[in-house]
């Protein structure tokens, strides 16, 4: 593999591992507070069309990107309304959205444009461009590190950035503010946050709705950043893999990074079989590629490298008195 | 998951059972959706010309799980539908349980042979179409290598590939073809982002040319194409008007003629293994107002005379799925 193609890859890689590491912050901060979520891939799925469909019709992408805020709070208010207040079961809620989002995208797109759940095409404002970074084509004459800024690091859109930016942001929330040490210990150990006069109720639907902002991130970077608007079921279970990856990194910020990066890896060198020949000598088949995330996490789940271990509060709802 | 099948089995009888119970066609759509920009399109565009010209109404009904095929074959058999045309492959094992419970009806059922008397299996020369964008590409090319990415991993789709390849050889020996799938699961048809993610990969090995059987996925590729300046082609029913000026052409598949056809003949329609190739427009290569400035009256020409000699048999495009293999790659 030469350095170039090596580029290649790890710029594909940037772009396929952003709405994963997005999506896998927000599970983080739900999970975090005691709250599973499965319900990141429909979020994920309404925020890209709510962000397609808002972008086609005012021709902002900013208002798309708000759009799909929105859409993807409203999901995550429902899952919070539906676990938190009513103390339902976390996983069913999030199943239900999950169908609720497939079927209501195509219904609410098919119904604004009549093209059979496709937003139309984006161009101009109305979608992402890309962001040439500062001095990229001055440095790009440096051996070695000038190409890697200029090819793989520059040329993002704006939210690939907002998404590198989002760990070290999570990393200091969480581990070095208040609210952080409260909402880990509502994951924890929800009775010790109310017996300190802290409420959990508010804990969680703050960390929810985290959740939900992110998640509109992450689906409007795939419909808006990625692709020139939203097609049915265009997130092809990235929520999961996002899901797959928290656990893979333990619930920690940039350990998310790493292993959404290494997940965004592998599925870029799946594009590329004909470099895994020459670099291996031998034809890995492309399914195997693609399943080794879930490999990797069921090999972690097992114990074998190091311990993940769930917040301990996980999937509880909390009763203040019984 | 069985539950929420057994639900959706039920809103979609519910929805069936409401509907008018006379001899009224029947047309079920695939999982990739009646609006795919694609296949279903195409049968959708068929079955209203037929609706349009003889005033009849019909009956449709889309997949939205591999779980209501069976149940959804059966319901409108049992209302009285005939005849009911199937898009897609993947009808076929459950067809070849539900034709001889009602031998009264007739089914016909696109891209599959089911043998039982009463149904009509539609295939199509994909092959042929296939040779004929494969020679437009390799005519287009610049730097001698061109792409082609299918959607999932499927002999049918693999039988677009080698069609592609075999029209890129005959016209550049030498010409490189790049081949890839999206997956191999029913979601590599609606993955956009791994569409466009193999088409910037092929572009960077230098692909000028891509040809896309993916179905949704194939949106990505040609947005891809679009936007990195080099030119996609398009397939099933003419893409052209997605990208003008983009699209080098598309291959087309007269699914639309095939479906109006059942409809027309009606009751009467004729059983046993029907073939839509070059000869009967049921292949072919689209041309129009958005592409007419890419085609050049000598590659025009060439793949015309390519196409008369295919309808004579003096070519013969070997189809991947009489055998499983492809004689170049």
């Amino acid at each position: 593999m030469d350095y170039a193609t090596l580029l290649q890859i790890l710029d594909s890689t940037l772009r396929l591992a952003t709405p994963l590491l997005l999506a896998c912050l927000a599970g983080l901060f739900s999970e975090r507070a005691g709250i599973f979520d499965i319900g990141l891939e429909g979020k994920m799925l309404i925020a890209g069309m709510a962000s397609g469909a808002a972008a086609a019709l005012s021709g902002s992408v900013w208002i798309g990107l708000m759009a799909g805020i929105g859409a993807s709070m409203m999901l995550a208010a429902i899952h919070g309304v539906a676990s938190i207040t009513f103390r339902g079961n976390q996983l069913i809620s999030g199943v239900a959205l999950n169908f609720v989002a497939s079927g209501a995208t195509v219904l609410i797109a098919q119904s604004l444009f009549g093209q059979g759940g496709r937003t139309p095409p984006l161009s101009g404002a109305a979608r992402f461009n890309p962001i040439e970074l500062p001095f990229a084509e001055a440095i790009k004459a440096v051996p070695f590190v000038g190409p890697f800024y200029a090819d793989v690091l520059s040329g993002h859109s704006a939210l690939v950035y907002a998404a590198l930016l989002a760990v070290p942001i999570t990393w200091w929330v969480l581990f070095r503010t208040r609210f952080g040490l409260r909402l880990r210990a509502v994951g924890e150990n929800p009775e010790s946050v109310d017996t300190a006069g802290v409420s959990v109720i508010r804990l969680r639907y703050t960390a929810v709705a985290i959740t939900g902002l992110l998640c509109g991130l992450a689906g409007a970077y795939m419909a808006t950043g990625l692709q020139a608007g939203f097609g049915r079921e265009m997130t092809a279970g990235r929520g999961y893999i996002a899901l797959a990856a928290l656990i893979f990194a333990k619930w920690r910020p940039w350990y998310a990074l790493w292993a959404t990066l290494l997940f965004g890896f592998l599925q870029a060198l799946a594009l590329r079989p004909d470099v895994i020949e020459r670099s291996f000598g031998l034809a890995i088949p492309v399914p195997a590629l693609d399943a080794l995330p879930y490999i990797l996490t069921v090999i972690v789940l097992a114990g074998v490298v190091g311990r993940a271990i769930p917040p301990r509060a996980g999937g509880q709802p909390y009763v203040k008195e019984r | 998951m069985t539950l929420m099948n057994k639900f959706l089995g039920a809103a979609a009888a519910l929805a069936l059972c409401s509907g008018a119970a006379l001899a009224d066609p029947a047309l079920i759509y695939d999982l990739g959706g009646k609006f795919d920009k694609s296949f279903n399109e195409a049968a959708y565009g068929g079955a209203k010309k037929w609706a349009d010209e003889a005033g009849g109404s019909y009956k449709e009904l889309e997949m939205q799980s591999e779980a209501q095929r069976e149940q959804a074959l059966r319901r409108l058999a049992e209302s009285g539908a005939n005849p009911i045309v199937m898009t897609g492959f993947a009808f076929g094992d459950v067809l070849n349980t539900v034709a001889p419970d009602y031998p009264n009806t007739k089914f016909a059922i696109i891209d599959m042979v089911v043998d039982q008397p009463n149904v009509r299996s539609v295939v199509f020369t994909e092959e042929q179409g296939s040779y004929l964008v494969g020679m437009m590409a390799a005519q287009a090319s610049k730097t001698g290598t061109v792409g082609f990415i299918g959607g999932m991993d499927i002999p049918l789709i693999r039988k677009f590939a080698c069609g592609y390849v075999q029209g890129v050889k005959a016209v550049n020996p030498d010409a490189k073809v790049i081949q890839n799938m999206v997956g191999t699961t029913p979601t590599a048809w609606s993955d956009t982002v791994k569409g466009s993610e193999l088409a910037k990969a092929q572009i960077s090995q230098g692909a000028d040319v891509i040809y896309h059987a993916a179905g949704g996925s194939g949106i990505g590729v040609l947005q891809t194409a679009a936007d990195e300046g080099i030119l996609g082609i398009g397939v099933d029913r003419n893409q052209n008007h997605l990208h003008p000026g983009k699209v080098l052409t598309s291959m087309l598949k007269r699914v639309d003629n095939a479906v109006y056809d059942a409809f027309k003949a009606g009751e009467a329609i004729e059983t046993g293994i029907h073939v839509m190739d070059l000869k009967v427009d049921g292949v072919g290569y689209a041309l129009d107002d958005n592409n007419a400035a890419l085609v050049s009256d000598e590659m025009k020409a060439a793949v015309d005379a390519a196409a008369d000699k295919i309808k004579a048999g003096e070519i013969t495009v070997h189809d991947y799925m009489s055998d499983n293999t492809c004689p170049v790659e």
